[in-house]
């Protein structure tokens, strides 16, 4: 499922029009981009959490060429499923 | 600081003044069941700017239980990943 097939699922589903659906997925997409911009963790019940993570300075390789270069501090989303979403996802494993 | 379901339908709230607190509770509600919907039925979650959810399926494995070094199989399972946007990568590490 991509965005705007979320968009017109949302719309049907509280009733309002497509516009406004896309307006709120945006709202929402946009607070949880903000939060984790500013080193906010998230955590939804049922859903997941995110927290970012932030890695230092290292000397790594260009796996091709073998090259060494220094690799620049960096940040990083991570996403732990919540337990009631994992679980329901397991159970539909073969089906 | 965490965010929290709470804090998106406030911030939904805020940002959408045609909607009642109750709806933007609703839309809130209704994108995350919309959601989770879609990864329990074994579809990926593509938000664009945000990122990506798949739905993988692993296979039984033999592992060790690493307080006790005991061996086990872990049994096969499906599970829910997230690959963030290089958008949201972007926005996290400005600044």
């Amino acid at each position: 499922m991509n965005k705007s097939e979320l968009i017109e699922a949302l719309a049907e589903k509280i009733n309002v029009p497509i516009r406004e659906a896309a307006s709120i997925t945006n709202t929402i997409i946009d607070t949880m981009s903000d939060a984790l911009a500013k080193g906010e963790s998230i955590e939804i019940r049922g859903f997941g959490s995110f927290v970012v993570k932030e890695y230092g300075s290292y000397t790594g390789r260009n796996p091709k060429t073998g090259e060494k270069i220094q690799v620049a501090p960096k940040k990083l989303p991570f996403f732990k499923v919540g337990k009631d979403l994992r679980e329901k996802v397991d159970q539909n494993r073969k089906k | 600081m965490t965010l929290t379901k709470a804090d998106l339908v406030q911030q939904v709230y805020k940002k959408h003044p045609s909607l009642t607190k109750a709806q933007a509770t609703d839309s809130v509600e209704a994108f995350l069941a919309i959601s989770k919907a879609s990864l329990i039925s074994g579809e990926d979650l593509l938000l664009s700017g945000f990122g990506k959810f798949n739905v993988k399926d692993k296979k039984a494995r033999r592992g060790r239980n690493p307080q006790t070094g005991d061996e086990l199989t872990l049994a096969a399972r499906r599970v829910v990943t997230f690959k963030p946007s290089g958008i949201l990568r972007a926005k996290i590490n400005q600044g």
